[in-house]
């Protein structure tokens, strides 16, 4: 049809003093900004630190969790071989931190992984076809969002029955209503743009549209949003185990190990702190890295 | 252009855009017939509201297709329309025919850079790899001049100035090699210096791939630049037809003429500038005869009672108007500069 190829050198002289702009992938600019972040950097490293310690629980803890021994209860830190002391049962506590961080992460990160699918493509779904399927969704997840987190994961888990798949069932239905409205404000506000029209208008199809152009947008704040939640749900998770719905005894998670030591509180405070100190730091850490990312992922800044 | 015979790439007839809604419906194109030959341009003129962009949409089919009722003959190089269903309305949307849009800023997706986004189109349609698409981003970049194209490819929209953006954007369109490129106020957004080169780009674009282009625009000045032929439209309905000359020089159509009249032109330091007095009407109740009657200087009772009818004036010259004998003499002002 017609020459297609012309020179750069015809270019406009007009446009040469057009500001100079940064040669960089979206992932290298991510990379980048988070190389300079050492707080993020820090975190994400402990982090890290924390799900390999579960990973390789088996191989770290120096006792069998689940071993009790009469003489050895309520030991505070550093009695003999035991780093942590022992609960009132006389297991070791660093053991049963350890394999109890296998399942506290489970419980924090499975049902947010399960909810932000689930209720990222309900709300994605709902934003995008707007009317009267918006209605429907959007009104149902509002009936979940009338009840209190914890109050809603305690009625769940309550009617279910304790136990860990219940649990993160019971957590997953939680979390499911947030990450769809959070989806569903989202592609709402994305879905009028005039890039979702100019897709169209070169012949894109609504599955590609909501592909590229829709996913593309919303799944940034979506993902940051759900990572912010996996703190959420460790504690809902502890929670859960501390009034006894989630995990069931002598399974170790750090809720219920709370719960145990609890009663030991006047005897041996530091030992008893321990499991919380874990949470605690874990929530943290999650909450300061989704943080970060928050700020590295979004290319406008 | 290879089709050879001399069918016109667009026809319009009698075109109908009604918005309905529970409460009222918006007659937002009434009866409007266009024809374009290929490499052809034709600047559509007149007000907002005026349902310039709502006929360029229809002709993509844009529109919302619940709310709105699309009646009228639509076909661009032999194709029926609103006849197309599924891939054929996917091929003939930025294979056929493409649209740049008003806001440069908003019509490129921030979260892909703007090689991305040229080989995402490029591969929908000619279903080539994306290594392809790019070295065809490339050659895009450089066609539309958009200097060091190559580190432009990986920049983001927010990192490239209006004019690149714009440039960017017109590469987007021209990525499939369209016979019709639709332009909607392409240079409104930009500022006066860059919204001349855009111009001239564009025009030198178009007569290099033989493209039929329409062009929309509010901006006179910019339709003198750019078109071969002037449709001025009010209400919905195309009033004035002519090549640029026609129309810019001897406009027929009263509203044309109040709207000629009422821009800038040399030495007139000192006196007011005319206005045509009262609005556009409420395209919800249109008024039963000329729309432009309630502001029309001339118009009568005739003139409020029925819609004019299409008079040919020349070939390829039409005007809307029941006094076109009252409006033929010479009006005392100096020609627009073309």
């Amino acid at each position: 049809m017609t020459d297609i190829t012309a020179t750069p050198a015809q270019a406009h002289a007009v446009d040469q003093a057009a500001p100079v702009v940064r040669v960089r992938s979206y992932w290298q600019t991510v990379g980048y900004r988070l190389r300079y972040d050492y707080m993020t950097l820090f975190f994400g490293s402990v982090v890290i630190l924390i799900i390999l310690s579960a990973i390789f629980a088996p191989l770290l803890a120096p006792m069998d969790p689940y071993e009790s021994s009469l003489i050895n209860r309520l030991k505070p830190m550093g009695y003999k071989d035991f780093l942590f002391g022992t609960d009132k049962l006389g297991r070791d506590i660093l053991s049963r931190l350890l394999y109890g961080g296998r399942i506290s992460l489970a419980m924090g990160i499975m049902p947010v992984l399960i909810a932000t699918i689930v209720g990222g493509s309900l709300g994605v779904l709902a934003g995008f076809l707007g009317g009267k399927t918006n209605m429907a969704i959007m009104r149902t997840v509002d009936v979940f969002y009338a009840f209190p987190s914890i109050l809603l994961a305690v009625a769940i888990s309550g009617a279910l029955g304790g136990g860990i798949f219940n649990g993160m069932a019971s957590l997953t239905l939680v979390f499911i209503p947030p990450l769809c409205r959070v989806a569903e404000t989202a592609t709402s506000q994305v879905r009028n743009l005039d890039f979702v029209e100019a897709a169209r208008a070169t012949g894109a199809g609504t599955l590609s549209i909501i592909r590229v152009h829709i996913l593309g947008n919303v799944l940034g704040p979506i993902l940051i949003y759900s990572s912010s939640l996996v703190s959420v749900s460790i504690l809902l998770a502890s929670g859960l185990s501390f009034l006894g719905l989630g995990v069931t005894p002598p399974e170790p998670d750090w809720g219920l190990m709370l719960n145990t030591l609890r009663g030991a509180i006047y005897i041996n405070p530091m030992v008893c702190a321990i499991p919380g100190v874990a949470i605690l730091i874990t929530s943290v850490c999650f909450n300061l890295v989704s943080d970060g990312l928050r700020s590295a992922m979004d290319v406008r800044m | 252009m290879s089709n050879g015979s001399s069918a016109p790439l667009v026809s319009v007839e009698d075109l109908n855009v009604k918005f309905v809604s529970r409460e009222s419906t918006v007659n937002a194109v009434n009866d409007v017939n266009l024809t374009l030959d290929p490499g052809e341009v034709l600047c559509i003129i007149g007000e907002s509201g005026s349902g310039k962009s709502v006929s360029m949409r229809a002709l993509l089919r844009l529109l919302p297709e619940r709310r709105t009722k699309i009646t009228g003959a639509l076909e661009v190089d032999g194709k029926d329309v609103l006849a197309l269903k599924g891939k054929e309305l996917s091929d003939f949307r930025g294979g056929l025919v493409s649209m740049i849009f008003q806001e440069p800023m908003t019509a490129l997706d921030p979260v892909y850079s703007i090689g991305h986004q040229i080989a995402e189109t490029v591969r929908r349609h000619e279903g080539c790899s994306m290594e392809k698409g790019l070295e065809r981003a490339l050659e895009l970049l450089e066609l539309v001049k958009v200097p060091s194209a190559e580190r432009r490819l990986k920049a983001f929209p927010h990192e490239l100035s209006g004019g690149l953006r714009q440039r960017a954007m017109i590469a987007l369109a021209l990525s499939c090699r369209p016979k019709l490129l639709l332009a909607d106020e392409p240079t409104t957004a930009l500022d006066a210096t860059v919204q001349i080169q855009v111009l001239i780009l564009l025009r030198k674009l178009q007569e290099e791939m033989g493209m039929g282009m329409i062009f929309v625009t509010h901006d006179l000045g910019v339709a003198a630049e750019i078109a071969d032929r002037v449709a001025v439209m009010y209400a919905g309905r195309i009033v004035e037809t002519g090549t640029v000359q026609e129309v810019l020089n001897s406009p027929r159509h009263p509203y044309t003429q109040g709207m000629l009249s009422s821009t800038v032109h040399g030495n007139m330091r000192g006196k007011d500038i005319e206005a045509i007095p009262g609005s556009p009407p409420d395209l919800r109740s249109l008024p039963t005869g000329c729309s432009f009657a309630p502001r029309c200087r001339i118009a009568d009772d005739g003139c409020r009672a029925e819609v004019p009818a299409e008079v040919t004036l020349g070939p390829g010259r039409i005007a809307r108007c029941f006094k076109l004998d009252e409006t033929a003499a010479p009006k005392i002002r100096e020609p627009m500069p073309a």
